[in-house]
């Protein structure tokens, strides 16, 4: 087992302290207490054009000083969704458009002196619309009469398949074939053929979505934002208002919660355009209204499952037929669709059929976009449910059938070549896995042998287990880069500069420590700033489990370059003959053999002010990019008990035992994967975006949309694998999204073992529990 | 109209609308420690203490907060540092949007449970919803300042 310094250990984060004793720190918090105020007009129908608006009343609202319709705004199609470039979502949004295509869509943007001015002015915009008729059910989109985007200017930068008057945002078929499936198929002793359905979730990050915006002395556009990649954000901004990026700066402050909701652009288009027409600072703060409905959700899918096994228990055939909803736009339509089959079809490895498709629909619904787990987790549901299914049918333990089937450390899959981010991936062996250990120990820790399948407890309660494993990425290879820049000041510390972005993560505190521990120094030698497209280098930002593993590498190579740096330095000032008669430790500089030395301290004194000609700054950098991209693993385990009266589902113990490789801070790993268990636990059992007949989104606020409180889950239990993988910086994997994509199934497979009802459709209700026990009575 | 407050033992007049909320005015008097998250007085991160008692700050007509002793984290200085140690020494803070709130609501908790349990502690803070942690880190942080085992 390696020794280090910084890394693994657990030290609180560098901004607990502040953020919890209320430091000014979110957007909200530093937007200029004279910036205006907006406010958006949005649609009352699913679908519509407006034929005429008149803005003139609203105007003459005391205080309005703005208002912009599809009139006043560039017409340059562009995608929100944040992510690398070339951009392998349909470019089918306007900042504004005389098409609205779901009730929240916006129709004009309003700036005041004051709230109550802008919303008054919103209440006295003149819209007609003709109105149209929508489409709702993601099953009837494609061919439908309703065509969602018919706008000329709808286009993607490479082929996705793309197919608007057929309601199609992208499809991917005929590429992820292995073998002959249906002959493998035929060929099973055991098959399983199921459909199963995952439905839109709240992201619900518990800062609404913020932006503010003003124009500098340089009379640049200056843009906070609680956005999760700064860089994509100024990449966007500058496309959709064509304006110059050197013009555009976009600065993160803390940002209160991300999971995928902040990677999309929202609010920024609005505040950037104000300040542009007005000079003045603007600001917009998003009702939790507007976050539900006028945000993005989680892709609602049906995922087809079909396995097949021979007698032996060896998974042979493994083919998925996806559709997926992503609403009005379709951002990340594409590569949250892929996820879905590269982050499953991996994990059995041994099949020697392959096959992945499928369709991503448009739909008069809130758009769907990143979100934790991203594809994974829907298909996670579906997967890990018919695995259980099979080994039903096979009458052997589920948790069994896994451990003989799941890819191990050494292997490889074919997938991983064939399917990339929207187009081929790249072949990689697994390094590190510990997958069957991590199966083995959950089992221990649930204590399965006792308890699987159920024990009844009393007349009307049945206690149960199940169980899923889940693996996902640590970004995305050769597609996602991150950077990092260390400069030494006098006293001996370190800025840390680096783009990633933290989101609460903890990232800040964890590519502090790798820095540290590359330079050698102690951590608190560290301040770290991100991130910031002035001054901070270029990361792609906070999203596909990337920040550990890619930004991590980056502080690493900058840490490993600044002590060479260092020890140059020294070797000048104490006259050393060779560099590696130079010891750095403790924070001293020490000539081997000798008693001579200089400590860090005194020696970045002498490089600012004492030596002369030798004085200088010393910085040092680091980007990194991948070709790997090391999977971290789960296995989760879940103890429920079933009121078979009620169909109510309390749970017990949520077991989680993951391979992230090296934990960089194991404590806010552990908090990552307790914070993923949970909303997945939420999105499984009772978290569920509900529309009204007429497309208006009924789950708009948080009394009508539960999240998980501190009374809904006993207990969650996490551990973490002795695992390195040596692409990761010290060892380490990602860690953020793993946490999320098991319990779908666990519980729902603990509900079979429970009860015998197998749940293919979310969320599982007591109700659906309850329909289901009583149809089996029947 | 015409307002005076007591806010962390101190007093601040200003002007404001009827109808305006404490978390309003308390912010634009500078207080941004309370958070606006969900309109609703669902998520509870406005919560604030008025006269001791954990408020949310939301759903509370400034005009009613006259007379009243108002608190928020600002005004806890060091008698919040045990409560932000225990959170943070086990990474619970996370994005943090929920912190302040959340360590008054104990600070609340701490002075009322007189015999805490796991379970009392969850329905004091029940109201308290974070997105990011899944609430055990906090737990573990919490047992320990309430010293429950």
């Amino acid at each position: 087992m390696m020794n280090f310094k910084e890394v693994k250990h657990s030290i609180p984060k560098v901004d607990g302290k502040g953020l919890l004793t209320g430091a000014h720190a979110y957007t909200n918090d530093l937007a200029s207490d004279n910036a205006l105020i907006i406010k958006l007009l949005r649609s009352p129908h699913a679908f519509a054009k407006i034929k005429s608006i008149g803005t003139k009343q609203a105007s003459n609202v005391e205080g309005v000083e703005c208002i912009l319709t599809y009139k006043d705004v560039p017409r340059i199609p562009i995608t929100r969704a944040g992510q690398g470039y070339p951009e392998p979502s349909p470019k089918d949004k306007f900042i504004l458009d005389y098409y609205v295509r779901y009730i929240g869509d916006e129709v004009a943007i309003v700036a005041a002196t004051n709230e109550k001015a802008a919303s008054d002015a919103i209440k006295l915009i003149e819209v007609e619309y003709e109105v149209l008729k929508p489409v709702l059910d993601f099953e009837k989109a494609e061919g439908n009469e309703t065509v969602i985007h018919p706008e000329s200017e709808i286009y993607s930068m490479f082929p996705i398949g793309l197919d608007a008057k057929n309601n199609i945002a992208c499809s991917y078929i005929d590429t992820m074939i292995v073998g002959d499936i249906e002959k493998t198929l035929k060929e099973s002793d055991f098959v399983v053929s199921e459909r199963y359905y995952t439905h839109a979730q709240q992201q619900t990050a518990m800062e609404p979505h913020t932006s503010s915006a003003f124009i500098d002395v340089q009379g640049r556009l200056n843009i906070f934002s609680s956005t999760q990649n700064p860089y994509h954000t100024r990449r966007i901004i500058g496309e959709a208002l064509n304006k110059p990026l050197r013009d555009i700066r976009v600065y993160k402050p803390r940002i209160g919660g991300g999971f995928g909701a902040k990677q999309q652009i929202h609010n920024d288009l609005f505040s950037a355009i104000v300040t542009l027409k007005t000079g003045k600072p603007s600001k917009c703060f998003y009702t939790r209204k507007e976050v539900n409905e006028s945000t993005f959700t989680r892709h609602q899918m049906r995922i087809d499952v079909q396995l097949g096994a021979d007698k032996n228990g060896n998974l042979k055939a493994f083919d998925m037929q996806v559709l997926s909803n992503t609403g009005a736009y379709g951002e990340h339509s594409l590569t949250t669709f892929m996820v879905a089959g590269s982050k499953l079809l991996p994990m059995y490895n041994k099949a020697v059929a392959l096959r992945f498709e499928g369709k991503v629909v448009y739909t008069n619904k809130c758009s769907a976009g990143a979100f934790r787990g991203y594809g994974a987790i829907q298909a996670n549901f579906a997967v890990e449910s018919a695995i259980d299914e099979l080994a039903a049918k096979m009458n052997i333990d589920p948790v069994e059938l896994r451990l003989k089937n799941c890819i191990k450390e050494g292997e490889t899959s074919p997938v991983f070549r064939v399917m990339g981010e929207g187009g081929e991936g790249i072949a990689q062996i697994m390094d590190s896995c510990k997958l069957d250990h991590c199966i083995k120990r959950g089992k221990k820790l649930i204590k399965w042998k006792e308890k699987f399948p159920s024990t009844q407890v009393s007349s009307n309660k049945i206690r149960s287990v199940g169980a899923a494993i889940a693996m996902q990425g640590s970004g995305i290879p050769l597609l996602d880069m991150g950077s990092a820049v260390l400069k030494l000041n006098d006293d001996g510390f370190f800025n840390l500069l680096v783009g990633a972005t933290d989101i609460g993560t903890g990232s800040d505190t964890v590519l502090s420590q790798i820095a540290a521990e590359a330079i050698g120094v102690p951590v608190d030698r560290i301040v770290i700033t991100s991130s910031d497209t002035d001054t901070t280098p270029y990361d792609v930002g906070a999203y596909a489990s990337s920040t550990t593993f890619v930004s991590g590498n980056a502080a690493r190579k900058a840490g490993l370059n600044m002590r060479v740096k260092l020890i140059d330095e020294a070797a000048r000032v104490l006259q050393a003959v060779h560099k590696d008669d130079i010891v750095f430790e403790d924070c001293t500089f020490k000539l081997k053999n000798t008693d001579q030395s200089i400590t860090l301290k005194d020696l970045s004194e002498g490089l600012y002010y004492k030596y002369g000609a030798d004085m200088k700054q010393l910085i040092a950098s680091g980007s990194n990019t991948s070709p790997k991209s090391p999977p971290p693993f789960m296995a989760g385990f879940v103890e429920i008990e079933v009121d078979t009266e009620t169909g109510k589902i309390d749970i017990l113990d949520y077991v989680g035992v993951v391979d992230c490789g090296t934990p960089i801070n194991p404590n806010l790993a552990k908090i990552q994967v307790e914070g993923g268990i949970l909303q997945g636990i939420g999105m499984a059992m009772f978290e569920d975006v509900r529309y009204s007949e007429s497309g208006q989104m009924l789950t708009n606020n948080l009394m009508k949309y539960k999240i998980p409180n501190r009374k809904d889950v006993k207990k969650l239990t996490v551990e973490f694998a002795e695992s390195y993988d040596p692409a990761g910086p010290y060892g380490a994997k990602s860690v953020g999204e793993i946490g999320i994509d098991t319990p779908l199934a666990a519980v729902a497979n603990a509900i079979y073992n429970a009860t015998g009802v197998r749940i293919r459709k979310l969320p599982i209700t007591p109700e659906s529990v309850l329909i289901g026990i009583n149809k089996l009575k029947s | 109209m015409k307002l005076k407050l007591s806010i962390n033992q101190q007093f601040y007049n200003t002007h404001i609308d009827g109808d305006e909320s404490l978390l309003d005015v308390l912010r634009n008097l500078g207080f941004k420690s309370v958070k606006k998250g969900c309109d609703t007085g669902a998520c509870g991160v406005c919560s604030i203490l008025i006269n001791g008692e954990p408020t949310l700050s939301c759903q509370f007509l400034a005009a009613r907060a006259e007379g009243k002793k108002i608190t928020t984290v600002e005004g806890l200085g060091a008698k919040a540092d045990k409560i932000v140690k225990a959170i943070i020494n086990e990474g619970a803070d996370q994005c943090g949007y929920c912190g302040p709130s959340l360590v008054l609501t104990i600070y609340a908790m701490k002075k009322e449970l007189k015999d805490p349990t796991v379970d009392k502690i969850k329905h004091f803070l029940a109201g308290n919803l974070c997105r990011c942690s899944g609430y055990e880190g906090q737990l573990r942080g919490i047992k320990k300042y309430m010293g429950v085992k």
